[in-house]
């Protein structure tokens, strides 16, 4: 995988109307591995908050018997998180607009996932 | 009455169209038989999407069965089929009554009575509705002046008592993590609320940072899904999480409604707490 491939699948996320940015996370240290986000969002203040998120969910999810988690949304009053854990071990993340169609950035991350695979 | 579900069921058999299906899924719900009465409103509605009785049918029927979440959209689809329906106003009543919305019961009492001033059964469930007094358990339908029998109450002391899926995947922790009510099975049965509750104080206080620290405002849900389902985290109260569990095949905007209306259930329970 190269960072082309990465550049384009966060493109696509991005591309969606009202999402502010998106970025390919580590999901075990919180490291930025590629972004496309908007001035002011820092890339890796968000990347640090979502895999800590992300990790602290899993273990929930685990506890209840779900499984992985394979998509999460965090609905904030002047935004939301979204993520998407790739088989990698990667997260897709995407910050975005309070009023954003979560359905179709939901898919644009499963697809970017699958490109981070 | 057997009789009449033999006669109607003869006569629904000669002619599948025939809209005998409504009467002939009501006689089997008030004889209780709720597997019979739900296949056929289920297959009449097969045949019928857009009439309103079926759907208020169905509704009735799932009501019943205390499944109130399925009941809620079947009358809330019978509205939007026909706005003036009394059984579904009457019906959506009943469950925001269930879940300790007062108000909105209230106003659908009101525009059932806009819509059938004459209708007797009203005003005992305004008596109903204001005197507090507890709903009955599994006997929805009675809401509209049917044959009264004896009913149970609910449970008061149940946080969500009265709400589908009351006794699993509902569950009411503290910001330590501890569990304050309702119960958390895993896909196996296990009693995993204790455990996950514990976890759940993390990610809560995780959102929270989180969302301060990128600008987003104050946290007021988080969705995930998983391969053996999704669940809905919210906050009812500054010092409380509800967590909603649901199998995979309930999508998340369902879910974050059930969350809602669980939501003020808990509210109401956390205020006669303290």
């Amino acid at each position: 995988m190269n960072a082309v491939a990465f550049g384009r699948a966060l493109e696509q996320v991005t591309q969606v109307r009202g999402v502010r940015g998106a970025m390919l996370v580590s999901g075990q240290d919180g490291l930025v591995v590629a972004e496309q986000l908007m001035e002011g969002l820092r890339g890796p203040a968000v990347a640090a908050l979502a895999a800590s998120l992300s990790s602290r969910l899993s273990r929930a999810m685990g506890a209840a018997g779900l499984g992985i988690g394979q998509f999460w949304h965090l609905q904030c009053e002047g935004g939301a998180l979204l993520v998407v854990p790739a088989a990698s071990g990667l997260l897709v993340v995407a910050v975005a607009d309070p009023e954003v169609n979560v359905g179709l950035v939901r898919l644009e991350l499963l697809r970017a996932a699958e490109v981070a695979r | 009455m057997a009789d009449d579900v033999r006669s109607l069921s003869a006569e629904l058999a000669g002619d599948p169209q025939s809209l005998v299906f409504v009467r002939l899924g009501e006689l089997l719900r008030q004889r209780r038989q709720f597997d019979a009465a739900a296949r056929v409103a289920l297959h009449g509605l097969e045949r019928h999407p857009h009439l309103a009785d079926a759907h208020d049918l169905y509704a009735r029927i799932l009501a019943d069965q205390r499944d109130f979440e399925r009941a809620f959209d079947e009358w809330d689809m019978t509205l939007r089929i026909a706005p003036q329906h009394t059984g579904a106003l009457k019906g959506l009543a009943f469950l925001y009554f269930t879940v300790g919305d007062l108000a909105q019961a209230e106003r659908h009492l009101e525009a059932a009575r806009a819509a059938a001033p004459d209708d007797p059964s009203l005003e005992q469930a305004f008596l109903m509705i204001r005197g507090g007094a507890p709903p009955p358990a599994a006997r929805a339908a009675e809401v509209d002046g049917g044959a009264a029998e004896p009913v149970q109450a609910l449970p008061e002391a149940r946080v969500f008592a009265g709400l589908e899926g009351a006794n699993e995947g509902l569950l009411l922790l503290d910001s330590a993590g501890l569990v304050l009510g309702g119960a958390l099975r895993s896909p196996g049965g296990e009693d995993v609320a204790v455990a996950v509750a514990a976890y759940l104080a993390g990610v809560s206080q995780e959102a929270t940072r989180t969302a301060k620290l990128l600008g987003l405002g104050e946290w007021r849900g988080l969705a995930a899904e998983g391969p053996g389902g999704h669940i809905y985290l919210t906050l009812p109260a500054e010092d409380a999480m509800l967590l909603v569990v649901r199998e995979r095949a309930v999508p998340l905007g369902r879910l974050a409604m059930l969350a809602q209306r669980a939501g003020q259930a808990a509210r109401r329970w956390l205020e006669r707490q303290r």
